[in-house]
């Protein structure tokens, strides 16, 4: 469904992405994950269209770079957070984002109505709840039935009832054969939705493994971050990585991903290699759902 | 709360499809209207013209220690100022926002990541702020010309129709140069005070800049006349001098110039500046919009 091949993406002198290549299958689903930063959202607007790059992306067979409105007819985008106007009502956004892509609007209602949307229609994007907004991203996402579900974070923005919503429709369309990449920060979601993932680190692809691989464990994982003096933590990402860690730098310390009853075991294997913890602190608490197992 | 959606994708599975090229413009143009008229701005503006076209109207015969609506030739004559004034600042300010706005709300990335071009958004945005334009100038002239209509007759209400045309022309000029302003920046606060400073700079800046440079160069006539086309304000000043059948030697050696060397090709001449200046700045947005590297 995916083709990559060396994409390449400059911001002036940033170095966005860098050489990422993969291939997505038809059907499968595919988790970016890695630090912010790390290129992940650049990548998707590659394969999305939006931005030049250098290198090769098809969707479906078809040429991003030339034939960008073709590739995303096939693809259904879910933003971080629904950017609309506000000023829009919701029932007037869906039918714009449906007659451009040549859907009646009987099916845009009933995409509203699959996102439990339908009644709010006379409501104003502005006055929309952040989960409401993003209900609204995935029945746009879903309008035409595409092939391909690209999601950048949809979740960073939601409260827990709200995340939950649409991880259980995202493991429906994986049931239902829709072919799925997205970038998140939750091991819970990776481990739940994702065949694979590519852990990116400064706009380069430094591993593609499988959740079980990285969270290779049934217990609950936490995510901690170490706070290290800057001139170590390339060396100390290697260090946890070796030791089997799923890691990532933010620009504000190392964020790894560990069993709830295993937290000091980076710090473990950090100062084995004579590198200074000079802090600690535990971000989130992700309960792995037993469905995912 | 979210239904099960999987069992009617899978059920009603078909190829997906974007819109043809002229489907897409038209959809975009159709937005960007229905959402220029909602606007606060657009409102004032159409509300700031009518009441100025009316009030010219009605001083038109000031001129001649008199008071009271004139004739549409008169105040046709009389509204060309005014038109100069707003009518570029309307258009500019419309067309710097478009894009930039877009951009710094993050909606145009979402717009972008539809099955669209960025020809197609770009064209649509024109398309339908040229029509929002249209609309609120005819507003203001239509009122202005029901007005004197009911008070003078209908006596030459040929010129005034024709301002209403040439007034058009300016608009969708000038739209087309705030659209590329809008293109070319990435804050619609950065593409306004553009947009202003390129109001400023057709209104005063470049007549004053002629005529120093008239004087410090020692400009010939024709040098001078073709200097001053290459300001649509001027062209379009011109042209409706002309088409009002008034010498332009009203706008002294120039205008003598101008009527003597070209006679009946000047009009057409001063059209085709007008349209060249809505083609080709509104060709160069979309080519660089369409080669930007980012959004």
């Amino acid at each position: 469904m995916i083709h990559a091949k060396g994409i390449t993406k400059r911001f002036g002198r940033v170095q966005a992405v860098s050489d990422v290549s993969f291939e997505l299958d038809a059907g499968a689903s595919i988790a970016l994950w890695g630090s912010n930063g790390a290129g992940k959202t650049t990548l998707i607007r590659c394969l999305l269209g939006v931005i030049r790059f250098k290198g090769n992306a098809s969707v479906g067979g078809v040429d991003v770079r030339r034939r960008g409105r073709h590739a995303r007819a096939l693809v259904g985008y879910v933003p971080q957070e629904l950017a609309f106007h506000d000023d829009a009502r919701l029932g007037s956004a869906i039918v714009f984002f449906a007659r451009l892509r040549r859907i009646s609007r009987a099916r845009a209602a009933e995409s509203l109505a699959e996102v439990g949307l339908i009644g709010h229609e006379r409501k104003r994007v502005r006055d929309l709840s952040g989960g409401m907004k993003q209900r609204l991203a995935l029945a746009v996402a879903l309008l035409s039935d595409p092939p391909l579900i690209i999601l950048d974070e949809p979740t960073s923005n939601l409260d827990a009832a709200g995340r939950g919503e649409v991880v259980e429709t995202l493991q429906r369309l994986r049931r239902a054969g829709k072919t799925l990449l997205f970038a998140s920060h939750r091991p819970d979601e990776i481990i739940s939705l994702a065949d694979r993932v590519l852990v990116m680190e400064r706009g380069r692809v430094v591993q593609d493994t499988t959740p079980v691989e990285l969270w290779p464990t049934e217990k609950p994982v936490q995510v901690i971050r170490l706070y290290l003096t800057m001139a170590c933590e390339a060396d100390a990402a290697d260090v946890l990585r070796e030791a089997g860690h799923a890691v990532h730098l933010n620009g504000r310390g190392l964020c790894v991903a560990v069993p709830r009853d295993r937290k000091a075991e980076p710090i473990a294997a950090l100062a084995r290699k004579q590198i200074e913890v000079r802090d600690i602190e535990v971000l989130d608490d992700v309960q792995i759902q037993e469905s995912s197992q | 709360m979210i239904a099960n959606s999987a069992a009617h994708f899978s059920a009603t599975r078909q190829t997906p499809a974007a819109p043809t090229l002229i489907g897409g413009v038209a959809r975009f143009a159709r937005r960007e209207f229905r959402d220029a008229i909602a606007s606060k701005w657009f409102a004032l503006y159409t509300f700031a013209f009518t009441v100025l076209a009316v009030g010219v109207s009605y001083l038109s015969l000031s001129g001649i220690g008199s008071h009271g609506f004139a004739g549409f030739g008169r105040t046709a004559a009389g509204l060309l100022n005014l038109v100069m004034l707003v009518v570029p600042l309307m258009a500019l300010t419309a067309g710097a926002g478009s894009v930039a706005g877009e951009r710094e709300r993050g909606t145009l990335l979402y717009l972008l990541a539809q099955p669209v071009s960025r020809t197609q958004v770009l064209l649509g945005k024109h398309l339908g702020l040229a029509a929002a334009i249209i609309c609120s100038l005819c507003v203001g002239f239509g009122i202005s010309g029901g007005v004197l209509a009911w008070r003078t007759g209908g006596v030459g209400v040929g010129a005034y129709t024709m301002l209403v045309g040439f007034t058009v022309l300016l608009a969708l000029a000038m739209l087309s140069i705030g659209v590329l302003i809008s293109v070319c920046s990435r804050r619609t606060a950065v593409a306004m005070g553009i947009a202003l400073f390129t109001w400023l700079a057709f209104v005063f800046i470049s007549d004053l800049g002629l005529m120093a440079s008239s004087i410090l160069f020692k400009l010939r006539v024709q040098e001078i006349f073709g200097l001053a086309i290459i300001n649509p304000l001027q062209s379009f000043k011109m042209a409706v001098i002309v088409n009002m059948n008034a010498s332009l030697d009203v706008l002294g050696p120039v205008g003598a110039y101008a009527s003597r060397t070209l006679g009946g090709a000047l009009p057409w001449m001063l059209v085709s500046s007008l349209i060249a200046w809505t083609a080709l700045p509104l060709g160069l947005a979309v080519l660089l919009f369409s080669r930007r590297g980012s959004v």
